[in-house]
């Protein structure tokens, strides 16, 4: 009986649809529990920066803080503020949460543990993560609060200077790999960590040797704008504008209360887990090892050994990036407004336009010659 | 220019600060965990009075003179004492402190001429509001010198005969243990 039944799901008519019920579960599965033990990571980095344990009292190392806390948010009421649009302002948590959710689905984990291998990946994850901007300004206005409002039209500004550089900067990634297929991407990032998009720029090893260049000279200081851009797009510190809890109230989301703001919350870190997922595609080789053409390529392609190790090294990658992020957040002050438009406006779209400039360049010239 | 080299020292700078902040991270904690692991109390600490005794025989040094009660500001002290059958002084047979009055002045501590009273270690005293209102500082030295292994001394016990069966010099060098 259990056999029959799990024999008609496993082929093939209806095996299509398991494996995307399995992939949206496993999807659901992983931005909780991420978004649940990040803000644990997230509260343990802030107490050991700080030299502080961090929670310990709820269970070992305080990992039961998170449900405690998810407890806490279901159990209080939720309430909207009289005179608020309330369709809007129900639709903009579930706004906010959807985005990251539909992205990861476009995000290969390992050489074959992905949803849908779009051929145009790249550009579902950027439409769909810029979603969020349009999520918290509709929080922001139908809250029918002066301070919410003012805050969320800060949010937009902020996302929106920070969009340009950050495509700017993915346009000058397309240029060099020819595709926006991620695990295309990925797969053209084998061998070496050499070969990773950060480096490749430099020198191209695979191609041709030191006289080869791979595109973009400037591959180093093309990720770290990303980064910055990743960090304000996802509004958190230094760039934490959209909440900014020690001067507005909590911004856009001062009307929000109990899961209202939970599912906020979560989505800050679901989009984090996005951004940094993106970043280690896009320059840090995704699931490829960095060890050489020869042991690291067999390492990642040995089967479903190899498969669960490629998955090993994104993740390692992936939650060094998100580590950094908190460790970025607890080291520097928050910005002043203008500085940070400034810092967009100014610095980073005038160097990603460069970057594009040069690297539009030297892709064109060793075809003039 | 001014902007490349501005740009380009302000990011070494974040790197300064991110190189701090990693080996902070990586240092150990120095948390006590309090209700946990508690630190010592400085013995200069100002508790609530108590009252002083003499370790040898376990008496009082109060001789129930009322000088504390009345240098007291906020009288907060009400004490009363007999004369013991064939003994000299008067001894101490209740002491009550209202410790929600008690300022902390340490003034009785200086007016006592018998150095009678002390300040104790206590510093956990967080209650419902009326439970420290009347502490009986004699039943608090009847503990503790029972804490210690003596027999208190009792004021309305008859007088003894012959020499006074003094307990053997305890080794103990009874700290004013916390209750």
């Amino acid at each position: 009986m259990i056999e029959s039944i799990f024999k008609f799901f496993t082929t093939e008519p209806y095996w299509t649809l398991t494996r995307s019920i399995l992939y949206l579960v496993g999807i659901c599965i992983f931005v909780a529990a991420n978004a649940a033990y990040l803000v644990w990571v997230e509260r343990k980095g802030a107490g050991r920066f700080q030299r502080r344990p961090g929670p310990t009292e709820s269970g070992p190392w305080g990992l039961l803080q998170p449900p405690a806390d998810g407890i806490k948010l279901l159990a209080k009421q939720l309430m909207a503020p009289p005179g608020s649009d309330k369709i809007l302002f129900w639709a903009a948590p579930l706004m906010v949460i959807a985005p990251p959710l539909v992205c990861l689905a476009a995000i290969p984990f390992g050489n074959n543990v992905l949803a849908r291998d779009l051929n145009i990946g790249l550009l579902m994850v950027f439409s769909f993560g810029s979603i969020n901007v349009m999520a918290l300004m509709l929080g922001g206005w139908a809250s029918r609060n002066k301070y919410a409002i003012i805050s969320a039209a800060r949010v937009v500004s902020q996302n929106v200077a920070y969009e340009i550089p950050m495509l700017l900067v993915v346009i000058t990634i397309i240029m060099v790999t020819g595709t926006m297929n991620l695990q295309e991407i990925i797969v053209q990032q084998a061998g070496g960590f050499w070969n990773w998009n950060i480096l490749r720029g430099i020198w191209d090893f695979s191609g041709g040797g030191w006289g080869h260049i791979g595109g973009n000279l400037l591959a180093p200081v093309t990720f770290l704008i990303f980064y910055i851009c990743m960090l304000a797009e996802t509004n958190r510190a230094p760039f934490d504008m959209a909440e900014a809890e020690s001067e507005l109230v909590a911004g856009a989301f001062t009307e929000y209360g109990g899961m209202g703001f939970g599912v906020f919350f979560m989505a800050e870190y679901a989009n984090i887990v996005v951004g940094c997922a993106l970043a280690t595609i896009l320059f840090l080789g995704g699931w490829q090892s960095g060890l050489g053409s020869g042991f690291g390529t067999l390492l990642t392609s040995w089967g479903v050994i190899g498969t669960v190790i490629g998955v090993g090294f994104f993740f390692a990658k992936m939650y060094f990036l998100i580590f950094s992020v908190v460790w970025i957040r607890w080291t520097f002050p928050r910005t002043q407004f203008y500085g940070l438009l400034n810092l967009s406006w100014k610095i980073l779209i005038p160097i990603s336009l460069f970057t594009l400039l040069l690297t539009s360049v030297l892709l064109k010239l060793p075809r003039l010659f | 220019m001014n902007l490349v080299t501005e740009t380009f020292s302000g990011f070494l700078s974040l790197i300064t600060g991110l190189r701090i902040t990693i080996k902070q991270f990586f240092s150990p904690t120095i948390t006590t965990h309090y209700p946990h692991q508690t630190l010592p109390i400085a013995k200069k600490f100002r508790g609530h009075i108590e009252l002083k005794w003499n370790e040898e025989t376990g008496k009082p040094n109060c001789t129930a003179c009322n000088i504390c009660a009345k240098a007291c500001p906020s009288d907060c002290i009400v004490l009363d004492g007999i004369k013991p059958a064939g003994e000299k002084g008067k001894t101490v047979t209740s002491y009550k402190l209202d410790y929600t009055l008690c300022s902390l002045c340490s003034l009785c501590v200086e007016a006592c001429p018998f150095d009678a009273i002390q300040h104790s270690n206590r510093y956990n005293l967080a209650s419902v509001p009326n439970q420290w209102a009347n502490m009986d500082l004699v039943q608090r030295y009847k503990d503790q010198v029972t804490r210690v292994g003596k027999t208190p001394y009792d004021p309305y016990a008859p007088a003894p005969a012959a020499a006074p069966a003094a307990e053997p010099a305890a080794p103990a060098p009874a700290p004013t243990a916390q209750p």
